[in-house]
């Protein structure tokens, strides 16, 4: 199938994210889509298939203009999408999930479609039993389920959203060799990526967004520097690494420590973190990195083991012990854990800050001219983006902290915030006390940190300085080889 | 001022639509809406005896509505503010039996309301502790408890509290006139029951407006999961919102029993704290209308009252009418939001 | 007890039990789609009036009892316009329809007040009515005590083994989900809060033309609604076990009122408010084996961690969330 989307706009509210978009995807390629985080690609994608509506433009396939307004009208015309989250049913098992929706086969004979599943899974040599629960799935098999759906239901069209994030290096190459599979077969795929060598191994031509907008399209062989021009303004400074110092004295010790939760829990975690450490903590999503961070906070109540912080023991959910020693943080989850939806910044400054409402207006304007927030003081902080929500947080650390700890603290923000948030951070918290931050992405943690935990299935499996880190090594390590 | 229209032409769209159902509902029974319509009013405002009397509905709904909104404030429906109101009239009932003849009445009656609110605020934290370390939703916690609070005031009146000779429905042995809540000559409604109602007024809008406490109730409100990390306990927090719920319900209950009754009777709470839930759902969760939207719904409730003699129509009419404007309040606020998202 | 008794306690706890499990299981149809029917307590009243009213003036059950389902689904209609479409919180307009509609059953129902009117009788069932114990039991009952018992494995055999049902229980565990995959939640949500709503609606009818015959303010059902929307949570969403639920409560109910002439010491209002208490304890203890100390104590024992699990239900994920797609 070719698909041809001329003048694409879209609007959310005042803001005008997609501004004319045109892209033509030919038939029976691996077409990729790439740009760095807010660009538009997801919402183009959901666009395309018909999740979002859009403000303005035409949608042709096979030169024939169509509408797709709502999900089972793309799925109508043969349009499938992976999303990046998947999009699924936990507590119904994997059967139940391959068989539910509109958009596939309207057999309910379980027994058909479990040898469906089983065919489709054969094909692509995928391994899923089809009557486990979902919920014990990891995020790679889930897709790999909604994968085999989009297989099974004959989309010409098939579209994966960021299809690598959270998943191993195995999952990652079945998934590449089923999509040169597919491809071949004369299937259109559309890969909406911001890893370039994933893009580069895979795809056949690229169309690169820039804040909205086209800003380029190459065509294999591609020429990587030249990709990087296209996406980003300037392209990034690799952070030059401070000279690192020797570690102070100990501040936070994790011993023999346990918790339930997430995905993995965490189990017999033993750690001590010093002053003037960045630790930085690598895995695969949801390994029980989460956990670390929310145990060292006092904000879980550990299973068995305890947390010792500037000589305190800290196990009974005590974040406010927590944080008059010095402690903090700030979770990935901004607008759900962090901030208050419909609270401006001043109801956060006096929040934090425990002061006068005149005392912390003046805190939320110097703020804003210090962190560069677009917004006012009276603004609410839903109403703000996401790399503004992220300086919110940021500016509302206490100027005295020693621990702070972040989860994924440059998520969602561009590649210039990135690098303006872990410069300010270091300035400002390295010296004094420790950083301890987890990230999704292994390169960032390599440039930003001097030490590695490395989290696998709940369990810490390497604890290593930067100079003794081998990348193969901490990448294998993340996926449990 | 065009948000001060757009709450007038609300009030105005909520107002025919109650009106047009009322009226259609008339019909069905086939009586005159016109005459019924004509009764509420004449039997609320009419006089200034009927007009006491509605304040006197007034300002047990207003103090239950406020306490109410602390609860909404830190995000729990406290539905057990009914039986909250009971517990706080029998803990004043306790007091006045105990002291009847302590010779010190003013003493006595200070000490009844503040048992009351102790007694009521100790019944919410029951509901709040329920929800907040036994997981069980207050709405079922609130409402369990209502029951169990019906039942216990039904076993005081025919049991321990019962009246010297034959228990009944019309309640415990009235209080000398010495321990009833104090008032002026010729007055039916007692100022200094409107003097503390309009100053519970005044607290609550200083308190949820104006103080770093009522910005954290809200904080709670609005995200339990992020103000832990702003140093601040939730729990502490519900906790304390639905005390204070209590606390003012157990006065409305306390003053029902102190200043209009002079006894316990079974039906001592009528229904105001149920009432109470819909006068702040109809204020759209906010202060300021709170007071003028429990002075109608008090009138109708008083205005009803003459329906049975007057047209042989029951007198549950007011209740319709108060859940119909609720609901055609759900419906335009809605409609305004749906409206809101569609252009922004 | 002798043999002849105990059937006639078990019959009574059917009978009693009946409109109980067809509101419960029409609530669990309403919050499995992920949709709460607050209004129960009112909807189960006015519909029993409705019923009496409809079945007085035509003679006709059929009649009474469409007229119920229909005022139960009208009701339903109003959380689901105004909960799923203007999302509004579901709570409030089902707390709010809880008041109206339970007035609103006292306002039109007074001139019906104390009437004597048609009443379902038991209806023996040839050749089998006269079976030792389960003739009794089973065969000599109101109709509706038949509705319920069939209920019970219908909506178990929808939800689990057909498509529909499938797609009703993916809809209240993710509707973002199910709108990729080209269902409507909301369409989906609406239809079963529908079918919810009329379920209750014969539920009040069962009471007013059968089990508790009549109308009256008080009409003796007032509570039932709350402790029905209890039996939900208690039963986990799941159609069997809040069947049960509902066949435990009636079983208590009828047997504290063989107690409460047995002590007659003890105050006819403490049986009255008993079942309110029980609830809170009910809806604790499934809470607190859910905790986490608990649950590590019930790993070294086997058996009862089994009793527990089965015991133990989870909401579904999007219940009372309003889906607003885009």
């Amino acid at each position: 199938m070719q698909i041809e989307l001329q003048q694409i706009h879209k609007h959310f509210g005042k803001a005008h994210v997609l501004k004319g978009i045109d892209l033509k995807v030919d038939a029976g390629s691996i077409h990729g889509l790439v740009g760095e985080n807010g660009a538009g690609k997801s919402t183009l994608m959901k666009i395309l298939t018909g999740y979002l509506s859009r403000s303005g433009g035409r949608i042709l396939l096979d030169g024939e203009e169509v509408e797709c307004e709502t999900p089972a009208a793309a799925a109508a015309l043969g349009i499938g999408m992976l999303y990046q989250e998947p999009q699924d049913f936990p507590p119904l098992t994997v059967l139940d999930n391959f068989i539910v929706g509109r958009d596939t086969h309207p057999d309910n004979h379980r027994g058909r479609q479990q040898a469906r599943l089983q065919n489709l899974a054969d094909q692509v040599h995928f391994n899923l039993d089809g009557e486990a629960q979902l919920e014990q799935l990891t995020v790679g098999e889930r897709q790999q389920l909604e994968f085999l759906r989009l297989l099974g239901r004959d989309a010409r069209l098939l579209i994966l959203d960021e299809p690598t994030t959270g998943i191993s290096d195995r999952q990652k190459e079945r998934l590449f060799a089923a999509l040169h599979q597919i491809r071949d077969q004369g299937r259109t795929i559309l890969l909406v990526s911001h890893k370039l060598e994933e893009v580069v191994a895979l795809c056949d031509r690229v169309t690169i967004l820039r804040h909205g907008e086209v800003s380029g399209e190459e065509s294999a062989p591609f020429h990587i520097p030249r990709l990087l021009a296209l996406m980003f303004d300037q392209s990034p400074a690799t952070d030059a690494k401070p000279q690192r110092r020797a570690p102070g004295d100990a501040l936070l010790w994790l011993r023999n420590l346990s918790a339930s939760g997430e995905r993995t829990g965490l189990h017999d975690c033993n750690c001590t973190i010093h002053q003037g450490e960045v630790v930085g903590l690598a895995g695969l999503s949801g390994s029980g990195q989460g956990l670390f961070l929310r145990l060292a906070a006092a904000l879980v109540q550990p299973t068995a083991g305890e947390v010792e912080f500037h000589g305190r023991s800290l196990n009974r959910r005590d974040h406010r012990t927590m944080r008059r020693l010095g402690g903090c943080f700030l979770p990935a989850n901004r607008l759900e854990e962090g901030l208050i939806a419909g609270f401006t910044l001043v109801d956060h400054f006096t929040l934090a800050l425990r002061c006068s409402r005149r005392e912390a207006r003046a805190a939320a304007e110097r703020a804003i001219d210090k962190f560069r927030i677009r917004g006012t003081p009276d603004s609410t902080a839903d109403s703000l983006s996401g790399g503004n929500q992220q300086r919110l947080l940021l500016s509302l650390i206490p100027t005295g902290a020693n621990m702070v700890l972040l989860e994924n603290p440059t998520r969602g923000l561009d590649v210039e915030s990135a690098g303006w948030v872990w410069r300010y951070l270091r300035k400002h918290y390295a010296g004094q006390g420790a950083i301890v931050f987890s990230s999704a992405e292994l390169d960032e943690i390599l440039a930003v940190a001097d030490r590695v935990l490395v989290f696998f299935d709940g369990r810490v499996v390497r604890d290593l300085p930067m100079d003794r880190v081998d990348y193969q090594d901490v990448a294998a390590a993340m996926t449990g080889n | 001022m065009p948000n001060l229209r757009q709450h007038l032409t609300d009030t105005l769209l909520i107002l025919a639509i109650v009106l047009a159902f009322t009226a259609l509902l008339l019909a069905i029974v086939g009586a005159s809406p016109i005459e019924a319509f004509g009764h509420l009013f004449k039997g609320s405002f009419g006089s200034w005896s009927k007009f006491s009397r509605v304040l006197n509905v007034w300002i047990p709904l207003t103090l239950c509505s406020l306490g109410l909104l602390y609860a909404f404030r830190s995000g729990l429906w406290n539905i057990g503010v009914e039986g909250q109101m009971v517990l706080g009239a029998i803990g004043a009932a306790g007091v006045l039996r105990w002291g009847v003849d302590s010779g010190n009445p003013l003493l006595m009656l200070t000490l009844a309301l503040l048992a009351g609110m102790l007694l009521a605020a100790l019944w919410a934290l029951l509901a709040g502790w329920l929800k907040t370390r036994g997981g069980v939703h207050e709405i079922f916690a609130g409402l369990g408890l209502n029951f169990v609070s019906m039942g216990i005031i039904l076993w005081l009146i025919f049991g321990p509290w019962k009246r010297p000779g034959i228990a009944s429905m019309s309640g415990t042995e009235p209080f000398p006139a010495a321990l009833w809540f104090p008032t002026l000559e010729g007055w039916r409604v007692s100022p200094f029951a409107l003097a503390l109602t309009v100053l519970a007024i005044i607290i609550t809008a200083r308190v949820l407006n104006h103080s770093r406490f009522g910005l954290n109730l809200k904080a709670v409100g609005h995200n339990p999961r992020a103000v832990s990390l702003y140093g601040l306990s939730p729990q502490f927090y519900l906790l304390i919102g639905i005390i204070i719920s209590g606390a003012l319900a157990g006065l409305a209950g306390g003053l029902q029993v102190s200043g209009i009754y002079h006894r316990l009777i079974p039906a001592i709470s009528s229904g105001y704290g149920y009432l109470g839930l819909l006068v702040v759902m109809l204020a759209n969760f906010r202060l300021l209308p709170i007071p003028f939207i429990a002075l109608f719904f008090a009138a109708l409730n008083v205005g009803s009252i003459q329906l049975p003699m007057m047209m042989q129509l029951d007198s549950s009419l007011s209740g319709v009418i108060q859940g119909a404007c609720v609901l055609s309040a759900l419906l335009v606020f809605g409609l305004r939001k749906l409206k809101r998202g569609r252009n922004p | 007890m002798s043999d002849l008794s105990l059937t006639i306690l078990l019959a009574s706890v059917l009978a009693t039990a009946a409109p109980l499990i067809i509101a419960a299981l029409g609530e669990t149809i309403t919050e499995k789609v992920g949709v709460i029917n607050l209004s129960l307590d009112g909807s189960l009243l006015l519909a029993a009036m409705v019923a009496f009213m409809v079945a007085y003036e035509s003679g006709s059950f059929t009649l009474g009892f469409g007229a119920a389902a229909l005022t139960g689904a009208v009701i339903a209609l109003m959380i689901g316009v105004f909960g799923i479409y203007l999302g509004q919180l579901q709570v409030a307009v089902g707390f709010a329809l809880t008041l109206m509609c339970k007035d609103l059953a006292y306002f039109l129902g007074n001139p019906y007040s104390r009437l004597q009117g048609p009443q379902l009788v038991a209806q023996p069932i040839p050749g089998l009515a006269d079976l030792p114990f389960f003739g009794p039991l089973l065969f000599q009952q109101p109709l509706v005590v038949h509705l319920s018992l069939l209920l019970i494995p219908l909506v178990w055999w929808y939800f689990y083994r057909t498509g529909r049902g499938l797609e009703l229980r993916a809809v209240g565990e993710n509707p973002e989900a199910a709108y990729t995959r080209g269902i409507d939640p909301r369409r989906k949500q609406l239809f079963y809060t529908l079918v919810g709503g009329a379920l209750v609606g014969i539920a009040g009818a069962a009471f007013s033309l059968g089990i508790k015959p009549g109308w009256g303010r008080p009409q003796g059902i007032e509570g039932l609604g709350w402790i029905a929307l209890a039996i939900v949570i208690f039963g986990g969403w799941h159609p069997l076990k809040v069947a049960l639920g509902a066949l435990l409560f009636a079983f208590l109910q009828v047997v504290g009122i063989t107690l409460q002439s047995l002590w007659p010491s003890v105050p006819a209002q403490v049986f009255q408010v008993a079942p309110f208490p029980l609830m809170i304890l009910a809806l604790l203890l499934v809470n607190l084996l859910q905790r986490e100390g608990v649950q590590q104590w019930l790993r070294h024992r086997p058996g009862l961690a089994l009793l527990v699990r089965q015991l133990q239900g989870r909401p579904p994920r999007a219940l009372g969330q309003s889906f607003r797609p885009d």
